[in-house]
């Protein structure tokens, strides 16, 4: 385990994610244009989803692939209720901040997924490529779990569309269909067309991984920066509660669908990563009352930077005790 | 120069709801404004600047359009309820134009 640890905390990926942190913390003008942000990360989904269809297609589609990606949307659409609960023992938060924070917590950040198989790779553990599939999946339940937690309580939702308007736009949503694409792409051409494409997909993986954490980490330091007045004890607690009891819950469901020990992980870093991206703005659409400072500011100053550092090489180190290997 | 009398309507609104809101002003028969990205602000909610910013979520946009003085009254009308719930500023203030037949 510290063993894991260490190598997590002196990888190159999380040392940048580090300095961007320390940099955003030290009010350096540090900053990375829009659009080199925007180009890292649809090279990184792009990558990361192709490569999961490649591996798809050397091992075959089999009944464990429909039962993790039900499993995942279950518990995308659970959580919610599970975080509704938490944060009512914790805070004082009214229902629609507390279904708005939530949903970020039933959903995913694709960026924590990509880290983590990335270090998975680094270290030899083979993982399911379909677990790209999974994460797809679990983008949106959430929503609609937190918005029938609202609607039940008899609070406002959505302005200017229904339920399915939400739906249909974060499944549009362009990480999802950049992700999904190519996860067909590489699962219809198989190993033939990674060959052809591999210059591209592998070698500079990691080295844009690095940069794309620095830029994370400096937008997770900002997050940082502002949690002080807006973070109080007990939201603090469950940004870190939240996902360990989510990744407990990941690693279990895992190890039920027979996953190999890399598999569970990356169940458990789904299950415990939050959305900055997509729920957002989906949050700010359907449930405008939510302070939008709340949740984004928990999700990314706390919960992303836990997972970064300190949760991956756990979430590993207990697949690993859980599932063997 | 011969100049016409017009309105000029400002709305600045969180980028998330820039589709939305472009889908009212079409179908409130406004068929010309334009859309700015805004860089940053201070308001009721606080500080936020566009930089560093992951999701559309925490952005504003600021949607532009002229129009007769007659036809104000009913854009308002048609996106005041897409409006009032969210985080903005709507503001008129009278403007002149040169080619009165494109308002």
């Amino acid at each position: 385990m510290l063993e894991l640890a260490a190598d997590n905390l002196t990888s190159p990926m999380i040392l940048c994610f580090v300095l961007g942190v320390a940099a955003a913390l030290a009010r350096s003008d540090l900053s990375f244009p829009e659009a080199v942000a925007k180009g890292m990360s649809i090279y990184l989904l792009f990558a990361i989803g192709f490569k999961g269809g490649v591996s798809l297609n050397e091992a075959g589609i089999d009944a464990r692939l429909v039962g993790a990606i039900l499993a995942g949307v279950a518990l995308s659409a659970v959580f919610p209720l599970v975080g509704f609960r938490l944060l009512a023992l914790l805070t004082s938060l009214g229902p629609t901040d507390r279904a708005a924070i939530a949903a970020h917590y039933g959903s995913i950040s694709i960026v924590t997924f990509v880290t983590a198989v990335s270090v998975l790779d680094a270290g030899g553990i083979a993982h399911e490529g379909y677990m790209v599939a999974v994460a797809a999946a679990m983008e949106a339940p959430a929503i609609l779990t937190a918005l029938w937690l609202v609607a039940r309580g008899g609070g406002t939702t959505q302005t200017g569309g229904s339920s399915g308007h939400h739906l249909r736009e974060i499944l549009l949503n362009g990480s999802i269909v950049l992700l999904l694409g190519a996860f067909a792409i590489g699962w219809i051409t198989g190993p033939d067309g990674q060959r052809e494409i591999d210059a591209m997909i592998t070698a500079p993986f990691k080295g844009v991984l690095c940069l794309f954490l620095l830029d994370m980490g400096l937008v997770a330091g900002r997050g940082l920066r502002n949690a002080r007045g807006i973070i109080g004890p007990g939201l603090l607690a469950f940004g870190v509660l939240m996902p360990l009891l989510g990744a407990a819950i990941g690693i279990a469901a895992g190890a039920m669908l027979g996953l190999s020990p890399g598999g569970v992980a990356l169940f458990a870093v789904l299950s415990a990563s939050a959305s900055y991206i997509a729920v957002p703005a989906a949050m700010r659409v359907a449930l405008p009352e939510a302070n939008p400072s709340l949740y984004l500011t928990l999700s990314l100053g706390i919960t992303f930077p836990f997972n970064l550092v300190v949760g991956i090489p756990l979430y590993l180190w207990a697949a690993t005790a859980f599932a063997g290997g | 120069m011969q100049m016409h009398d017009a309105h000029r309507v400002e709305i600045i609104i969180e980028a998330v709801m820039e589709r939305r809101l472009c889908e009212r002003l079409i179908e409130a028969g406004v068929t010309g404004f334009t859309v700015l990205p805004v860089h940053a602000g201070s308001g009721r909610s606080g500080h936020w600047e566009r930089e560093g910013q992951v999701s559309k979520a925490g952005g504003m946009v600021a949607v532009i359009c002229l129009l007769r003085p007659d036809r104000v009254d009913s854009l308002l009308e048609a996106v005041f309820p897409l409006l009032e719930r969210h985080i903005g500023v709507v503001s008129v203030c009278e403007a002149k134009v040169i080619r009165s037949e494109r308002f």
